[in-house]
């Protein structure tokens, strides 16, 4: 038990070990030259030097990996070209407000994707079951891109119930969060659908059904807590479309985030600041997957008592 | 079948587009913003263009990059993984590690960033999607080849002094295509998706080009007055996803594959 939590997490840390390597040759492999771009045709030769030289650019590449990498040690992620602030400062003044619109909208999933899935595995093949598969499929179709205007279409602009973008009263959550949150619901409702179908074809399903227990217990107590575990892993897993997903809609609803920031830094070339907000969501990423495989096994007996 | 319809239909506007009278980029100065008639089904746009003519052209653009970059990550994705089971060793090892590697960005954010750093254009989006999208191929080639691998057909083959590429190709590429046909169908709704997303993004082909991520996104900012610039190319995008979604779970209920998901 103790060994496998071991060998997760030198795994995950070798994962991340190869996530910063990726981030920092991103910048470094792709063609074009920065400084470049930075400055635009027309500069001197002596201004692109001495900005090659503050950018480090001018040293081997080793080298830069490395102080790359010492910096990161140090919680120093760079320099953004745009405003000169660390790219460490402006990240933190916006990575509340990234993990408020991932919270809710994680929230969104679940409530709406638990008691979906469970109908729709309860009542299999019948019209409860059809429709909430359907609406599924629709869910996991209709790109947020799209949702989010919609939206914004109807509730901000034409019943002009809800703000239609920025972070200024507390019900500007609302819309990112069923944006972002619609596909996450989708994904989730069909697992929990599948793996509850699964879970309720045992034996032992049978078995307590055979003993009398009353059917709400059986779907509490038996079937769920086993169709949980594999819930809890894709939960882990979709997590990661969660993130990527929040750079979008970010953009649509102008959600102060990291998302929004990435993109920003991205039309305005700030190399570091886009280095930075992709280090940080993949590291994010792989803490979250690692930590839903941990906790997977802490829910597990089977893995628990496992020598 | 409603999900067949939609994509041949797609696929066939993409290649015939060329021969209708479109101009997706005439402007009509008397037209602009107009919201769509019995005449113009879908309205014009802010610049006065027919938002039919430009929808039309925009499933080209869709088609072009959803069909190249599901054509290179399957091919790449495919070829690197069966050699990474079959071969084994130190090189399966390394591969193994990129993949992980790869898979520990999430979704589009990796696509964003290398589609940003490479500047806009359609070429470039093709180059970070597939960046992106060879690795599920890859792994999904990499589990079905090492599960294929200890079988007697191939032992037989072995023994009777095949050399490896031919087995792979005729004994080990048939056996585990049918799972890599449902994940390259699931990749066509992503793509088309992913397309869409990055133009929208303002990181895809550039204006004038016509493309349903750019409509979108230029709609965004006329939805009082002209609500139609963003339904339109929302709802046709919409289509072909779910289209290529529904073919997809429909293969895999066919084929009886498990374990795949709809949704990376």
């Amino acid at each position: 038990m103790i060994s496998g939590l071991l060998a997760r997490t030198a795994s995950a840390a070798l994962v991340v070990l190869g996530v910063v390597c990726a981030v920092f040759f991103l910048t470094h492999l792709i063609p074009g030259d920065p400084v470049e771009v930075l400055l635009g045709e027309s500069a001197m030769v002596a201004e692109r030097e001495q900005l090659r030289q503050r950018l480090g650019l001018d040293r081997p590449l080793g080298g830069q990996w490395l102080a790359y990498v010492a910096g990161l040690l140090k919680l120093d992620l760079g320099t953004s070209l745009f405003s000169q602030q660390p790219v460490a400062a402006i990240i933190a003044q916006r990575i509340g407000a990234s993990c408020f619109l991932a919270l809710a909208a994680l929230g969104v999933a679940v409530a709406v994707a638990v008691p979906t899935g469970i109908v729709a595995a309860l009542r299999k093949d019948t019209l409860w079951d059809q429709g909430a598969m359907g609406l599924a499929l629709l869910g996991v179709s209709i790109p947020n891109f799209w949702l989010g205007p919609m939206l914004i279409l109807m509730f901000s602009l034409s019943l002009g119930w809800l703000p239609v973008s920025g972070a200024e009263s507390p019900a500007s959550i609302i819309l990112p969060a069923i944006t972002l949150g619609t596909g996450l619901a989708a994904v989730l409702s069909r697992n929990i659908r599948s793996a509850l179908l699964e879970v309720l074809a045992e034996d032992y399903i049978r078995t307590a059904r055979a003993k009398g227990i009353a059917p709400r217990a059986v779907l509490l107590r038996h079937a769920a807590a086993n169709a949980g575990l594999t819930v809890v892993t894709v939960l882990g897993l979709q997590l990661g479309a969660l993130l990527g997903g929040a750079v979008i809609t970010e953009t649509v609803f102008d959600w102060p985030g990291i998302g929004s920031l990435m993109v920003e830094a991205i039309l305005r070339r700030d190399y570091p600041v886009v280095q930075g907000c992709v280090l940080l969501i993949s590291v994010i990423y792989v803490a979250i997957n690692t930590a839903t495989d941990l906790v997977y096994a802490l829910l597990d007996p089977r893995i628990r008592f496992a020598k | 079948m409603f999900s067949s319809a939609i994509l041949v239909s797609w696929g066939a506007l993409a290649l015939l587009g060329s021969w209708f009278p479109l101009k997706p980029n005439e402007m009509l100065l008397s037209q602009i913003l107009r919201p769509p008639t019995s005449h113009d089904w879908l309205g014009f746009d802010d610049y006065g263009r027919s938002i039919a003519d430009r929808l039309l052209m925009g499933a080209r653009t869709s088609f072009v990059v959803a069909f190249a970059v599901v054509t290179v990550t399957a091919g790449f994705g495919t070829a690197v993984g069966i050699l990474s089971g079959w071969l084994g060793g130190w090189w399966d090892l390394v591969m193994v590690r990129l993949i992980d590697v790869f898979l520990a960005f999430p979704g589009m954010l990796l696509a964003i960033a290398l589609a940003g750093l490479l500047g806009p254009g359609v070429d470039n989006v093709v180059v970070a999607l597939a960046a992106v999208g060879w690795v599920s191929f890859a792994r999904l080639a990499r589990a079905q080849a090492l599960s294929v691998k200890e079988r007697e057909h191939i032992q037989a083959a072995q023994s009777l002094g095949v050399s490896s590429l031919v087995i792979l190709y005729r004994h080990v590429l048939p056996l585990i295509s049918a799972p890599l046909i449902i994940e390259a169908t699931f990749g066509i709704a992503s793509v088309v998706a992913a397309e869409a997303g990055l133009s929208f993004l303002g990181l895809g082909g550039q204006p004038p080009a016509p493309s349903w991520g750019g409509m979108i996104r230029d709609g965004t900012r006329y939805m009082l007055v002209a609500p139609h610039m963003v339904i339109a190319p929302g709802i046709a995008m919409m289509l072909v996803v779910l289209a290529a979604n529904l073919a997809g779970d429909w293969m895999r209920d066919k084929l009886d594959v498990r374990g795949l998901s709809g949704t990376n």
